[in-house]
């Protein structure tokens, strides 16, 4: 090819790297993003795998793909992308929905036979026009030959060698970027350094990917992508849920409280269960329990004997332990529950994102069970949202839901790490020697109606709990009528107190604007990317965007009374804009939702506010 | 440590509110003098339960106590050991909370060998909810909920905690106080899960379910109280005795056929293998006398102990001991 390549400057740019399951492409991916945020990028990732472990190799179902956004102001992994990486024709076809006009599409020409082209239920042997791809730059390399004669003379056999174009196609991507290949290489020593064969395999692969690229000149146009001014610090490469697991940590330091972790694997919320499980130098008790009951059970005995504990799951697993919440809640004692939220109901999309276990969480339990729910934003705010769900129910003697999702659980952006001694401490409210002549242990603090705690071991604080009602005075079991109702109005009384310890709702956007666009959990970043372009196309848009959910901010109505419009956007079909609505008196409440299992896209939010607006 | 207990440090000042009769009095007042036995402190012991009548025990103990969830009350006693070992832990259940609801809790506890003892106390009904089968009925058992009695087969809890691979057991009698002391007392100085079963008496609901072996007249002579070290001896005159005839267990008479007292099984509750553990554990039919006593006590690691040692073990290997040092050591770049 003889025409020079040009170099294109970009604010930012998507790329999303696809192939069946077992190509790679996490690893291409998480690569490919962690050396773009040391040379200075921010990043924001979205790993798409499907619930199979390994279907059929090329077919539709199998489609494994990665999304990373870089460049500058990044608060999303973006809607369409700029480069799509496809390793076969099912690739191709399950991301065409993600491929705009002039996305450059690198594909895999050895895998693009028609054999393989049957297998993703091609109809014709032109797979481009079929899926009426037009206006896009094709560069097909033929990967796996390139690949078995880069490792011709290493004497591996055929499936191994082919285990290495991912890494043709990460060499590919780098020099379309123009990366050097030195951060990647040492990652793949991080990974590869115990088996010194693969990674010489997979490093030669991946010089070979670039030094291809380079020397065909292919006729497209690379990229030089703007840097941010990042604030001094040393970052590290988080998501969601590793996030949420040192939050955790964090608030067990600060605490003094020993963390513990019980939990059963399910997908998405599993990585919190891995990272505490490995986290034993720092002293973390984790248990695989045999079952989500007994998850939040063994959490919940670990609270009574003093630890923080917590238990992570995914909306199913919330399901099952929701009698057993409603326990932590009379017997009013600390609990984290983490709720990695997924599609449903019922089984429905395990490794897809979601907002709708937001009533489950708030009212999923027999009899008046009032719990704290606060959602994270993003993968980088699980840390601190782990870290205050934590302090709200240690402090309160409450449980506490926290909710992620699929989406902040498993992408991943830069992440400052931060100071952890600027956190503040995290008090318990211990009984005290003043206080034990005639001690209770339902005796509250007037002031926040918590409880004092006593943990067993410690002399003359020997009590009862239990899921039985108790007298407000003795704490012995009661039935009786009035005391319920006290009973019940306390334990209300209690988690309302605590939106005098949490943060107001800050208005983002444009406040002096007629519509409020109105968010939560990880919704942020797409939500937040919308109302910045309508105000950029003078389309006047107020934002604001809950973390904390019951109870809510108390400014709360005072500042959806200032807006004529106000538009809730979640990932369901309106269960927090119909929570506001009992919530808050007199307001209009317009809705924009989506259950496609998949994160919003920026236009379709921006679309959708725009038409409301013009209503 | 004050080791100076007696049983009434151990009881609470509420009204026990058990029907007159019931088998759970006496297992209330004999868990006291248990403990007080035991000597560990009342602030170091906690007392766990689900739901049903037994497990409404932690109430009558003046140490510190959960009434939790139905079945539930392993889940919690195992978080509650794990979190901190140094505490003693009992967990109250009946067969309905421990083998129905539960049952999924208490095969796993038994597995991990969580250091717990469990005082499973049987009357093969459930009461709380006023009479219907629960998962030890014998089969053909006319209940609320089997008016023309139950088509299924019962569980058997000592077949159910030994195939679990439980490292004890041991079974007793609610009006036999020594035999239930002793064996609490032995299940508390058990390391692992303990599991004790006790066949407990419902006055109200399956009253006498037990009177194979509970009636005096021929309690001797239907039950053997297994004793480590000792031959197995029984009946009204002790002139009975067990041998194994091929794989199986045998009674023999004492004096009969040139048979001595040498000639007996002599229990060895200690042995790895539980073949004869099984079998003992499983006699209650025919002449074969019902066991009661230690059946089974294994030493075997135990769970809330081997969670602590992996991490003193990795601590031993990595030095990090903040969360701050972790993520400044791990894969970051700076921004200067």
């Amino acid at each position: 090819m003889s025409e020079k390549t040009k170099i294109i400057d970009a604010e930012k740019v998507v790329i999303r790297f696809s192939g069946d399951s077992g190509d790679g492409m996490q690893l291409a991916g998480t690569i490919f993003s962690n050396l773009s945020a040391v040379f200075g990028n921010e990043i924001s990732t979205f790993p798409d795998y499907p619930a199979e472990i390994r279907a059929p190799q090329g077919t539709l179902g199998g489609v494994s793909g990665f999304q990373v956004h870089l460049g500058k102001n990044i608060y999303t992994p973006g809607d369409k992308c700029d480069v799509l990486v496809a390793m076969n024709p099912a690739a191709l076809k399950t991301n065409s929905k993600y491929v705009k006009s002039n996305t450059v599409i690198l594909f895999d020409e050895d895998s693009f036979t028609e054999t393989d082209l049957k297998k993703a239920d091609y109809k014709t042997l032109n797979p481009f026009e079929e899926l009426g791809l037009k206006n896009v730059q094709l560069v097909g390399v033929p990967m796996e030959t390139m690949v078995k004669s880069s490792l011709a003379d290493m004497g591996m056999d055929n499936k191994a060698m082919l285990r290495s174009k991912n890494m043709f196609a990460l060499g590919l991507i780098c020099w379309l970027f123009n990366r050097p290949l030195e951060h990647a290489m040492d990652m793949l020593k991080n990974k590869f350094g115990k088996k010194p064969s693969v990674l010489e395999a997979n490093i030669k692969v991946l010089t070979d990917g670039y030094n291809y690229g380079n020397n065909i000149h292919a006729g497209v146009s690379t990229y030089r992508i703007e840097k941010d001014d990042a604030q001094k610090g040393v970052y590290m490469d988080i998501n969601g849920n590793k996030a949420t697991a040192y939050g955790l940590i964090a608030a067990s330091e600060k605490s003094g409280r020993p963390l513990f972790l019980g939990s059963y694997p399910i997908t998405p919320a599993t990585d919190i269960l891995h990272e505490l499980a490995k986290r034993k130098e720092l002293g973390v008790k984790t248990v695989q329990a045999e079952d989500e009951i007994a998850g939040v059970c063994t959490a919940i005995g670990a609270s009574f004997a003093g630890n923080l504990a917590a238990t992570s799951t995914s909306g199913p697993g919330l399901a099952l332990k929701s009698e057993a919440i409603g326990l932590a809640v009379m017997a009013e004692i600390p609990l984290v529950v983490i709720d990695v939220q997924r599609g449903g109901p019922s089984t429905g999309l395990p490794t897809k994102t979601e907002q709708t276990d937001l009533l489950q969480a708030l009212y999923g339990r027999n009899g008046e069970c009032p719990a704290v729910v606060v959602a994270a934003s993003t993968p980088t705010d699980c840390f601190d949202m782990s870290f205050n769900a934590c302090k709200i129910a240690l402090e309160h003697m409450t449980p506490v839901i926290l909710l992620t999702d699929a989406f902040i659980g498993n992408g991943s952006s830069a992440w400052r790490i931060p100071d952890i001694s600027s956190y503040p401490e995290i008090k318990s409210p211990w009984v005290s020697e003043e206080i034990k002549d005639g001690w209770r242990p339902y005796k509250r603090n007037p002031e926040n109606n918590v409880r004092y705690k006593a943990i067993p071991g410690m002399e003359g604080f020997m009590h009862r709990l239990g899921g039985l009602e108790k007298d407000y005075n003795t704490s012995a079991i009661s039935t009786n009528p009035e005391n319920h109702q006290i009973m019940t109005d306390t334990r209300q009384a209690k988690i309302d107190a605590i939106a005098n310890d949490i943060p107001l709702l800050n208005v983002l956007g444009n406040p002096d604007s007629d519509t409020l666009v109105i968010g939560w959990g990880g919704t942020y970043g797409h939500i937040y990317s919308a109302v910045e372009s309508l105000n950029n196309q003078n389309k006047a848009v107020a934002y604001v965007h809950f973390n904390y959910i019951n109870p809510l901010p108390k400014n709360t109505q005072e500042i959806l009374n200032k807006y004529p419009k106000i538009i809730v956007c979640e990932l369901n079909n309106g269960q927090f804009a119909s929570y506001l609505r009992s919530k808050v008196e007199g307001r209009m409440i317009h809705q924009f939702n989506r259950v496609q299992g998949q994160p919003f896209q920026v236009k379709d939010i921006e679309e959708a506010i725009t038409k409301i607006m013009e209503d | 440590m004050d080791m100076n207990y007696t049983a009434k440090d151990y009881k609470s000042d509420q009204y026990v509110r058990w029907c007159p009769g019931c088998g759970d009095h006496a297992v209330v007042n004999t868990l006291q003098k248990a403990m007080a036995e035991v000597g560990v402190a009342p602030y170091d012991t906690v007392v766990i339960s689900g739901i049903g009548c037994s497990s409404r025990l932690p109430y009558y103990m003046n140490t510190y106590g959960f009434h939790t969830i139905h079945g539930r009350g392993l889940a919690i006693a195992t978080g509650v050991k794990v979190a901190n070992p140094k505490l003693t832990v009992w967990s109250i259940t009946g067969d309905g909370d421990c083998l129905a609801i539960g049952g999924n809790h208490f095969i796993h506890a038994v597995r991990r060998n969580v250091n717990l003892n469990i005082l499973l106390l049987n009357n093969k009904i459930y009461g709380l909810t006023k009479g219907q089968y629960s998962p030890t009925s014998d089969k053909g058992a006319i209940t609320k909920s089997s008016p023309y009695g139950t088509v299924e087969e019962p569980f058997i809890p000592a077949e159910l905690a030994l195939g679990a691979r439980g490292n004890f057991f041991a079974r007793a009698l609610d009006v036999d106080l020594t035999t239930s002391k002793d064996v609490m007392i032995a299940a508390a100085k058990h390391k692992g899960a303990s599991v004790v079963e006790i066949l407990q008496n419902c006055v109200i609901f399956n009253d006498g379910i037990h009177k194979y072996v509970s009636d005096k007249e021929f309690r001797a002579d239907r039950s053997i109280i297994l004793e480590q070290g000792k031959p197995m001896i029984f009946g009204a005159n002790r002139d009975k005795g067990l041998v194994l005839d091929g794989l199986n267990l045998k009674v023999v008479k004492i004096g009969e056929n040139g048979i001595t007292e040498k000639d007996l099984l002599v229990h060895d509750a200690t042995t790895k293998d539980n073949g004869l553990h099984f079998k003992l554990a499983m006699m209650g039919s025919g002449e074969l006398p019902v066991a009661f006593g230690v059946i089974r006590c294994v030493d075997a690691p135990v769970y809330d102990e081997e969670v602590e040692n992996q991490i003193k073990d990795v601590q031993t290997k990595k030095s990090e001991r903040s969360l701050q040092d972790f993520l400044l050591k791990g894969d970051t770049w700076e921004i200067k």
